[in-house]
């Protein structure tokens, strides 16, 4: 053998027997920067992660918020290793800036590291008997649901009900009249889906759409809510990826290795996330919905966005003005 | 007004403040304690929540102080001297105020931030303002800027100059009359603006947000760690974080204000003719 | 005493006393030092930031701002503010002199207490403040006073966060009034009334003025205790930051910049207004 090879040789065993001393385990700080509901959930992760060898050296500094803000403070220069919002167009507005590769979702998982459904969140016991769309639009029955243009979580909602009216065979237009219904039946429009989770447990309103994950912390947390599974709802997609400019991309992109692997999405899932691999979410006992369809079948967000959710002109803004007209005293 | 309306009065005080202050600082006390104390003492004790405390405490201390030596400066100029344009002045110092919080702090970025006006100089000079501190020190000082000028300023301007003018003929140098002179009298007003200042730093939220990054264990205020709570349900750390809020505000009060409640003495110049206010008159309008 | 040295002190009969920062030699630049860093901390803070805002809000031209606040949701969030703020800036500054009145010349068990407590609501984030006037006065209400999702919700909520600077304006200013004069006018034979209109009320209005323009410059641009109380219904209960926070959060900052600039045009416009009404009692007074 040469010595060329004898060194290949010896540096491929060192690797496997040594990694530390190899140098190829991962170390150093990771920045995260995520959307503020996975904060326990990263608590167990990073603990989780910790005790692996790839991560055992890796220290970690953390940031949550609301996701649009996150990504916002991300293109001002907020130093991230790792970014995970809640909806793809906040992702989008990073690969706007130049931080994010414009290729971050050709992955296996699409780029998103969890998934999760809009859920019914009811008092206990259901005293209004909420089980579908229909019944949230019910003569008595009022919805809290968190203001659209200052919430993710409100996009994800008002596009479940839309779906789910078109999952059921109505037209476009019929889909468009329920949205009204819906929001006539909002009792309160609250900026974030946190305000919206104390306003809903405050007393306030029969009915609260929610992210499945959310709902199921708080019951965890001793909260007094059921919650119902809608028969058609929206899958939720939560994006996640690693920054083109990450000062630490090898710890960075071992961190997101974990959480894409069956034992991280184990993890995921015991914090009430739907993992996105197929194996490991069929291990867990989550509510299955007769129709679950994605933002994509509606047109993909960006469409979506232009089209429902722009100030003013967009068509929940156009509901939301006619009901204020209509119904508003000076 | 005489005795008839002290019973009245003081009902309409103490019933608008027992329902619109004590009462919610009630429930925030018995939310953080309804545990037990050990569990509001656990809360804030992590490691992520003493930081947050300490570097809270370094805000106020860094901020309060700059404020305070503007304010007093700032009321002096606009209560000695007429120029045109200090309306203008004025007002600019309440302004802050009517921008929302979250605004001041874009409106910060937009100045400081990475593609913000300064961003390539500051950025060249490898000085960092937008999450870091010192952008968490400026988004403070900025909400809380007009609390001292907004109470020396009208006393200033309601005392006048009478006694410094006198001490000036006499020959006192410019920082003794105010050392000796001004100061004492403004000192309640200055106590009650030191306090409002800090307050409104310490429960400074929609600002920080957005100049700090929120990084736990670095950037993020105790309001930030609050809010933290709210957000992961956390309600005893929450509360109990508000808890140490209110009580850092009422302990600035106790040290500064002492006395403040009572009513001042005379501090306007006599000549020896004048008869001094005699003691055993009960004042008219007094309600006791 | 050896007569004062040759130095002209600047001290006039009814003008401005000497800078304290301006001895001998180096007074003239002693005198620009103290004012100069105050403008230069003024600009720092406020001017350019302000400015930064303004320059956001026009970016794309003039139409494009008139648009933005113009928009039927701008226009019904600023109309609900501006009216709220109002409302409880007045309310607040008679409350506030209720009460400044009780803390100063009325003496009672726990009156310190009482003072301290003025300040808490500054003190505590807003986030709090508004679940804490939630659970209080809302659904949950233990005295079945449930005013979330009204527009007296708003006014409970920026009554709240308020409150210190109407008190806090007038207390001092009320400790530090020369009670000779009441005695005097008393001693002439007028009456309490008459005292409390021509006496009190022209010494403390300045301040009460000055409260109140604090009061609604805060008030309108109140956000995180508001907006749980109110239920932020758009056209029904959402102010104008409500508002504003959703246009950054949908990527149009130039539209909220726009509206944000529009609040502090009022404010301003408002507090000048103020200033010169304070002006005018201060060219009243004759003590």
């Amino acid at each position: 053998m040469t010595v060329g090879t004898l060194a290949l040789l010896a540096a491929a065993v060192s690797t496997a027997v040594f990694p530390a001393v190899a140098g190829a385990t991962p170390s150093g700080s990771v920045s995260l920067v995520a959307y503020s509901t996975p904060k326990p959930a990263y608590a167990a992760l990073i603990k989780a992660f910790n005790a692996t060898s790839a991560g055992k050296n890796v220290t970690f500094s953390q940031s949550f918020g609301a996701s649009g803000s996150q990504a916002t403070a991300v293109a001002n220069g907020l130093p991230a290793d790792v970014v995970n919002f809640s909806l793809a167009p906040d992702m989008n507005k990073l690969v706007k800036a130049g931080i994010v590769s414009a290729k971050w979702s050709a992955t296996p998982t699409k780029g998103m590291v969890t998934n999760s459904i809009v859920s019914f969140v009811v008092r206990p016991g259901n005293p209004k008997h909420i089980t579908n769309w229909a019944s949230l639009v019910k003569s008595g029955v009022s919805v809290i649901t968190p203001n659209p243009f200052s919430s993710g979580s409100a996009k994800w909602n008002l596009m479940a009900a839309y779906g789910a009216q078109l999952a059921l065979g109505k037209t476009k237009a019929q889909a468009t009249t329920y949205l009204t219904q819906l929001l006539k039946h909002t009792a309160a429009q609250p900026s974030s889906a946190s305000n919206a989770l104390q306003t809903f447990l405050s007393g306030e309103g029969d009915v609260l759409l929610d992210y499945e994950d959310d709902a199921l912390y708080a019951k965890s947390k001793g909260e007094a809510v059921s919650i119902v599974t809608p028969p058609q709802t929206i899958l939720i997609q939560n994006p996640i990826a690693v920054p083109t400019k990450a000062s630490n991309p090898a710890a960075a992109k071992a961190f997101v290795a974990y959480l894409l692997s069956p034992a991280g999405q184990r993890v995921w899932g015991k914090q009430g996330y739907r993992p996105v691999l197929p194996k490991v979410a069929s291990q867990f006992k989550f509510p299955t919905p007769k129709k679950l369809f994605t933002i994509d079948s509606l047109g993909g967000w960006t469409k979506v966005n232009t089209i429902f959710f722009t100030p003013s002109t967009g068509v929940v803004a156009k509901i939301e003005q006619g009901l204020g007209v209509s119904t508003s005293s000076s | 007004m005489s005795s008839p309306w002290k019973w009245p009065l003081r009902i309409l005080a103490l019933g608008y403040l027992a329902g619109l202050v004590a009462l919610p600082v009630g429930s925030i006390f018995f939310r953080a304690f309804q545990h037990g104390f050990g569990a509001a003492w656990d809360a804030v004790t992590t490691p992520d929540a003493l930081h947050a405390l300490w570097l809270t405490f370094v805000v106020v201390l860094i901020a309060v102080p700059l404020n305070t030596v503007f304010g007093v400066g700032m009321s002096l100029i606009l209560a000695r001297h007429r120029f045109p344009g200090a309306w203008l002045l004025d007002a600019f110092v309440d302004l802050p105020l009517a921008v929302s919080p979250v605004v001041v702090g874009i409106a910060l970025v937009l100045v400081y931030g990475r593609s913000g006006w300064f961003g390539d100089w500051l950025a060249g000079h490898g000085i960092a303002i937008i999450f870091s501190l010192p952008g968490i020190v400026m988004a403070s000082a900025t909400v809380s800027l007009p609390y001292v000028v907004r109470e020396v300023l009208p006393v200033l301007q309601e005392i006048g100059t009478d006694q410094e003018q006198a001490a000036t003929t006499l020959g006192a140098k410019p920082f003794a009359i105010f050392r000796r002179i001004t100061l004492p009298s403004i000192r309640r007003s200055l106590a009650y603006g030191v306090t409002l200042t800090t307050a409104r730093v310490l429960g400074e939220f929609g600002a920080v947000v957005v100049v700090s990054g929120a990084i736990a264990g670095r950037t993020q205020t105790l309001t930030l760690f609050i809010q933290d709570g709210i957000e992961n349900l956390n309600v005893v750390g929450a509360y109990a974080g508000a808890v140490i809020l209110a009580l850092i505000a009422l302990g600035v009060l106790a040290i500064l204000g002492r006395d403040t409640t009572s009513e001042g003495r005379k501090r306007r110049w006599r000549s020896p003719s004048d008869p001094s206010p005699s003691s055993s008159e009960t004042p008219l309008l007094s309600t006791t | 005493m050896s007569p004062p040295p040759a130095v002209d002190l600047g001290v006039r009969p009814d003008g401005p006393i000497p800078n304290p920062f301006a001895h001998g030699l180096r007074r003239s630049v002693g005198r620009w030092a103290g004012p100069g860093l105050a403008v230069t901390y003024l600009s720092l803070l406020v001017v350019l930031p302000l400015a930064a805002l303004v320059s956001k809000a026009f970016t794309s031209g003039f139409g494009v701002f008139w648009q933005a606040v113009s928009q039927p949701e701008a226009v019904a969030a600023l109309k609900l503010t501006l009216i709220a703020s109002l409302i409880v800036a007045t309310f607040n500054a008679l409350a506030g002199l209720v009460i400044a009145w009780v803390l100063v010349r009325d003496d009672f068990r726990g009156k310190q207490a009482v003072n301290a407590m003025i300040d808490l609501p500054f003190a505590l984030p807003t986030v709090v403040a508004g679940l804490t006037l939630l659970s209080l006065y809302g659904p949950d209400s233990i005295f079945h006073l449930n005013v979330a999702d009204t527009k007296i919700g708003i006014v409970v909520a920026l009554a709240f966060v308020t409150l210190p600077f109407s008190v806090r304006s007038v207390q001092p200013v009320l400790a530090e009034l020369d009670r000779e004069v009441e005695e005097a006018a008393a001693s002439l034979g007028a009456s309490s009334s008459v005292v409390l209109r021509r006496v009190i009320l022209p010494g403390i209005a300045p301040a009460m003025l000055a409260g109140a323009g604090l009061a609604f410059a805060r008030a309108v641009g109140e956000f995180g205790s508001v907006v749980l109380i109110s239920g932020n219904l758009p056209f029904k209960t959402e102010v104008a930051s409500s508002w504003i926070y959703s246009l950054s959060q949908s990527d149009q900052l130039s539209a909220a910049a726009a509206v944000s600039v529009v609040l502090v045009v009022v404010a301003l416009l408002v507090l000048v207004g103020i200033g010169l009404l304070r002006r005018r009692f201060d060219i009243g007074e004759s003590v």
